[in-house]
């Protein structure tokens, strides 16, 4: 948007809103990064930290919320705009969202802490390195009015799918080689998935920020790879 | 059909959250007035440039731009408000029913029969409610007592007024709220049962009720009118209009579906003006 409003306030209120925004997904950042880590340290104490500072993220939301709803009263925003509040609206949704994952994570972070490792972190390290970078990635975009971005970002959760799909075999092969590790596993795959949703709520709010800034639509079909809803590992790996 | 600006296709609105569509239905109607080509000039002031775009049928067109950009204008050119002052002519083409309403030759009396118009500020004749009505029609048919009351009832009805003044149409129509006038106004231009309803800001010198009562009004006249209406309310071209037609210093810069125009317009221009960022 070349110029500014008319009215002054009203360009102050917008710029309010992205920072907002972007404070929300900078905390949200933060959550996802700290629960890995306490995951892969054991750091249960870092992991409390992450489940209480979630409230943080839900009063951030509320209050949004409310600041969008006051700007669609009092200044009736149209077209661009109008898209930004909307994106904002739906955008604090999602980070609420992967805000909760995160959480749910370290809490079974904190149970695995008391449970014999199985396996490599590794992967989980990298996947939710990959869907950190992403939201960031997300945010600059929606500070920056960049569609491209954006874009970049919608395309770019697919090495997260294949990450996952690694982890959910490798750890039902863990379960079946000794039932022992199906406690360990089972959070281990929960914890795996959250951080997949994560990937896919970010590509969500790519999406709404290519909408504010063209005002058209991503297509409807994002490139995917997670295939664990369809697979099937028999024992005896036949 | 070629047009210099950016015209969206019928119903070929931009897909949003779940999509956005004219605010009727999917598609515009086709049209009942064509202009093509059509230039305006005050003396050697060119106020309208080359303007193309339909008008469709039984639809609401909303018309906007800054003052001076040239839709009221447009407005005076389609009934031929012009032709009563010198020095004022019109090019091009404004076909209605195969009339060209520009052309030299153009029967006005027939023209302004089919297209009606409603001022911004209510325009009472000083005399009784029933005389209002009935004086216009007096102009273009000859009716009978018995007819020309049902007439009366019916614009009146037509216009939602008519509850308020049935007992009352002996009284003089300057007596009336200016909401109610401006009904009365309404009432007095369906009378003569026109094609087309021209609406210059019809609503700028009322309180909101009353406003709400007009497009309330304008929306049900859109069953059996095709209607015009400039205004300089965004949020009412939005609500009122189906298609909205964006001027900017004599231009047509942009003409789309209400829903697309103000969710995603396409012009640049378009999205400063409507956002508040002109200036």
């Amino acid at each position: 948007m070349p110029t500014e409003h008319i009215v002054r306030s009203y360009d102050e209120d917008l710029r309010k809103l992205r920072d907002m925004t972007a404070r929300m997904g900078g905390l949200a950042e933060r959550q996802v990064a700290d629960a890995t880590r306490a995951l892969v340290r054991r750091d249960t104490t870092l992991a409390a930290e992450v489940v209480s500072r979630d409230a943080q993220i839900d009063a951030l939301e509320r209050e949004i919320e409310a600041f969008c709803v006051r700007l669609l009263a009092l200044r009736q925003p149209m077209a661009a705009d109008l898209r930004v509040v909307i994106a904002a609206m739906k955008a604090s949704n999602d980070i609420e969202r992967i805000g909760d994952y995160a959480a749910n994570a370290a809490k079974r972070a904190i149970v695995l802490a008391s449970l014999p490792s199985i396996g490599s972190l590794n992967g989980f390290e990298r996947m939710a390195q990959l869907v950190q970078e992403n939201l960031k990635a997300a945010m600059d975009a929606f500070v920056h009015d960049d569609a491209e971005a954006a874009q970049r970002v919608w395309e770019a959760d697919e090495p997260v799918d294949a990450i996952y799909n690694g982890i959910f075999r490798e750890l039902l092969t863990f379960m079946m080689e000794d039932p022992r590790n199906i406690s360990a596993a089972t959070h281990m795959l929960f914890i795996a998935k959250n951080i997949e949703r994560i990937g896919d709520h970010t590509t969500n709010i790519a999406e709404r920020i290519f909408y504010a800034v063209r005002g058209d639509s991503l297509p409807e079909d994002r490139p995917k790879a997670d295939q664990s809803a369809f697979a099937v590992v028999r024992p005896g790996g036949e | 059909m070629s047009t210099t600006t950016e015209t969206a296709p019928a119903g070929g609105a931009t897909q949003g959250f779940g999509g956005v569509q004219a605010r009727s239905g999917a598609a515009l109607n086709a049209p009942r007035i064509a202009i093509r080509n059509l230039d305006f000039f005050y003396g050697d002031n060119r106020a309208l440039k080359a303007i193309n775009f339909d008008i469709p049928d039984r639809q609401v067109t909303g018309m906007i731009g800054p003052s001076g950009c040239g839709k009221s204008t447009l407005l005076r050119v389609l009934n031929r408000m012009y032709s009563l002052y010198p020095n004022q002519r019109a090019t091009g083409e404004a076909m209605i029913d195969g009339m060209n309403i520009v052309a030299p030759d153009a029967d006005l009396n027939a023209l302004r029969a089919k297209i009606g118009m409603v001022f911004q500020k209510p325009t009472p004749f000083p005399m009784t409610i029933y005389e209002n009505i009935a004086f216009g029609i007096r102009l273009h048919e000859k009716l009978t007592r018995a007819q020309m009351d049902e007439r009366v009832e019916w614009a009146l009805t037509r216009a939602a007024i008519w509850a308020e003044v049935k007992d009352r149409l002996d009284a003089s129509a300057l007596g009336l709220s200016g909401g109610q006038q401006q009904r009365l106004c309404i009432a007095r231009t369906i009378a003569v049962r026109p094609e087309v309803i021209l609406f210059d800001e019809p609503t700028s010198a009322l309180d909101p009720i009353s406003t709400l009562k007009i497009e309330e009004l304008i929306d049900e006249l859109k069953r059996d009118f095709t209607i015009v209406i400039v205004t300089h309310n965004m949020q009412q071209a939005a609500r009122c209009a189906d298609q909205v037609a964006f001027f900017y210093l004599g231009e047509l810069i942009e003409v789309a579906p209400a829903a697309q125009m103000f969710t995603a317009p396409k012009h640049p221009k378009t999205q400063e003006y409507i956002t508040g960022r002109f200036g």
